[in-house]
């Protein structure tokens, strides 16, 4: 047995808000608190940079080809380019600045392909059901929609995918 | 006849363009398949699972890995026996039986059926056995030092696993990467065509390495002699199965094989699935099976921790398909196909934990335990190999680039040791710099040289840098060599022929 612990998440496929924290992949609560910020679930040393050149406003840094994203929150927009082209689908934005919903951004790619104004089933990172929500914005880049949802609000963080109910 | 349609129609990410209707006979009865459809694929789409039967105890056997690699799709086409059906395109009129047993050759089949066959001498700078990414990438580069190549490959359209590959690249954009696999096969193979220096044969096998450094090579109609001065064997590989009670039973397909069936051809391979193996191409494989429609179960992984990458599993738990660590499959049971499979908890032995058994009613298993690289050319060459586990199997001694003990035979890509079509890509420059090294004049070699030197130098100290491949990488250590050890292996292990 190895003398370095594994991360639960090498166990389950979940990752938990306090292994996001600890990686530095959390933007902090204030950044949340302020409106629409990339999360990067990427807490691998994949040789991956993808992200890097597609950022329009130049926030996501990477020393070289395997070391995690490290997204300088106050450039970050919460634009979604990231979101569309994470090849591992790791990509997300958060919306906590409104009082009355959580908005989250997610890659999709299954069909039917959703539509703004439709009601979807809401999922965990576990995909448990936690609640619904409304799609309010729909793009595509390369056949990954880029799906902005109106979650209830305190869901922001859990929510990580959508189905769209045939 | 047709039992079904497993045809997909429509697919988040792919498009499927069906060629014109083609009717063939199976068993006697006329069936439709669609022009670019092999005939094992069309068999399948019409709800067809066996395509054979097993010699001895006459046990119902049907795909497994789709890409001639495996052997269990044997059939009699036109009077032949034992004819990958996973590799022979439909045809208008083609006469198609499933075989009990070995099957016999009719001696009036060969004068029936077959075209003359002609043959062909082919002088060329470069050879290159296999013309998935790391095949066509070595192509690309040689020609681009104005070198003429030839390009072989087993299956009709280039572009190897590429062609089944429907999740977008990792790497950066220099890499392809964000381009989605089969996206990356269709460039290359059109760049290919633009090259203007670059022949190409599909359907046609390289069968062996002759005295004289000639390369047999045979397709339906043509037999051809190559004469390289260098040859690069981009084989491949292949995947490995498991035993298990019934493993041979229908259903039971290789991850890739699934891919195949699904991606390339717009096939469904099932409807409900449970994957064995939780590495990339099983966490990959499952993803697809849910964008394809498919249900998929479980991923079982007898391991405690998940073998893939974080965001491959990620992808899947999130809409609910559960991972079992420390679980793997125990048996699957059905008359023609899979219809159950058990799965049980496994001890720090690996063995069984008794009272663990779970019950899946699944029509399809997956294996996704790991390739092995196909280095049957190199070894039949005479290169000298070294099983590595790291590396899925026998994997070619090599020096840094790339070339074996066979003088002016490289070798890259996953038949080098399995690792993933990125890193084949990168070992396909490396090969083909190092071949036109050779070949060229000195201004040139030199140039060559250096340009592969900033590849290694890539690939060794900040790609395979990443903790995530340290296994690969520790496997592509244990076959790597320096010159001068090359030399000693020469000398000691002569091998029959030689390339230049």
């Amino acid at each position: 047995m190895s003398l370095v612990e594994k991360p639960k998440f090498r166990e389950t496929g979940v990752i938990e808000l306090g292994e996001l924290e600890k990686l530095g992949l959390l933007p902090p609560r204030e950044r949340l608190a302020k409106g629409p910020v990339a999360i990067l679930e990427c807490p691998e040393e994949i040789p991956c940079n993808i992200c890097v050149p597609f950022c329009p406003t130049k926030a996501i840094q990477m020393d070289t080809i395997i070391a995690l994203p490290r997204v300088q929150w106050d450039r970050c927009t919460g634009c979604g380019v990231c979101v569309a082209v994470c090849p591992g689908l790791a990509a997300f934005v958060v919306d906590l600045s409104k009082p009355d919903a959580d908005y989250v951004t997610f890659p999709h790619e299954f069909l039917p392909a959703p539509r703004v104004g439709e009601r979807v089933v809401l999922m965990n990172r576990r995909g448990e059901v936690v609640g619904e929500g409304k799609v309010v914005r729909v793009w595509e880049r390369n056949k990954t929609y880029v799906v902005t949802v109106k979650a209830p609000k305190w869901l922001g963080l859990e929510v990580r995918a959508i189905w769209v109910k045939k | 006849m047709p039992l079904r349609d497993r045809r997909i129609y429509e697919h988040p990410i792919l498009a499927f363009h069906r060629g014109r209707k083609v009717i063939f006979y199976f068993e006697g009865q006329p069936v439709e398949a669609y022009e670019g459809e092999s005939v094992a694929v069309a068999l399948y789409a019409l709800g067809v699972d066996v395509f054979s039967w097993s010699p001895r105890l006459g046990r119902p056997r049907g795909s497994f890995c789709m890409i001639g690699k495996c052997s269990s799709c044997f059939m009699t086409i036109n009077g032949v026996p034992n004819t990958k059906a996973c590799k022979y395109p439909v045809r208008e009129g083609l006469v198609v039986e499933r075989q009990r047993g070995w099957g016999v050759l009719r001696e009036s089949a060969s004068v029936e059926n077959s075209t003359p066959i002609s043959s062909e001498r082919i002088e060329t700078d470069v050879l290159i056995v296999g013309g998935g990414p790391a095949g066509l990438v070595a192509a690309l580069t040689a020609a681009n030092y104005g070198l003429d190549v030839v390009v072989v490959d087993e299956h009709f359209k280039l572009g190897g696993q590429l062609l089944k590959q429907t999740h977008k690249f990792f790497g950066s954009v220099e890499l392809f990467g964000g381009l989605r696999g089969f996206q990356i096969a269709e460039e290359l193979a059109r760049k290919i065509r633009e090259s203007g220096r670059i022949k190409v044969l599909t359907s046609s096998v390289a069968y062996g390495v002759f005295r004289g450094g000639l390369v047999g090579v045979a397709s339906e109609s043509t037999h051809y002699v190559v004469k390289p001065r260098a040859l690069i064997a981009t084989t491949g590989a292949q995947e490995r199965s498991l035993d298990f009670p019934n493993n041979d039973l229908p259903g039971v397909v290789g991850a890739g094989g699934a891919q195949t069936i699904m991606n390339e051809f717009g096939v469904e391979p099932g409807e409900n699935a449970l994957v064995v193996g939780s590495g990339n191409v099983g966490l990959i494989v499952a993803y697809q099976l849910l964008q394809a429609g498919v249900r998929v179960s479980a991923v079982v992984e007898i391991m405690p921790e998940i073998g893939g990458w974080f965001v491959h599993a990620a992808k899947i738990r999130r809409y609910g398909v559960p991972i079992l660590t420390r679980h793997t499959i125990k048996y699957v049971e059905g008359a023609e196909r899979v219809e159950r499979a058990v799965v049980a908890a496994v001890d720090e032995k690996f063995n069984f934990v008794p009272g663990t058994e779970r019950t899946y009613d699944v029509d399809l298993v997956l294996l996704a335990i790991g390739l092995e690289p196909d280095s049957r050319l190199a070894i039949q060459a005479g290169a000298v190999v070294k099983y590595v586990p790291e590396l899925g199997g026998f994997a070619p001694i090599r020096t840094r680039l790339l070339e074996t003990t066979v003088k002016n035979m490289f070798i890259a890509g996953d038949a080098s040791g399995i690792e993933e079509a990125t890193t084949a890509m990168l070992e396909g420059r490396v090969a083909a710099l190092a071949a036109v090294s050779r070949l060229v004049e000195s201004s040139a070699s030199s140039r060559a040289l250096e340009e592969a030197e900033k590849i290694l130098n890539f690939l060794w100290n900040e790609y395979r840098a990443s903790p995530l491949l340290a296994r690969a990488r520790r496997g592509k250590e244990a076959v790597s060599i320096a010159e001068s050890v090359l030399e000693e292996l020469r000398k000691k292990y002569p091998a029959p022929v030689s390339f230049g």
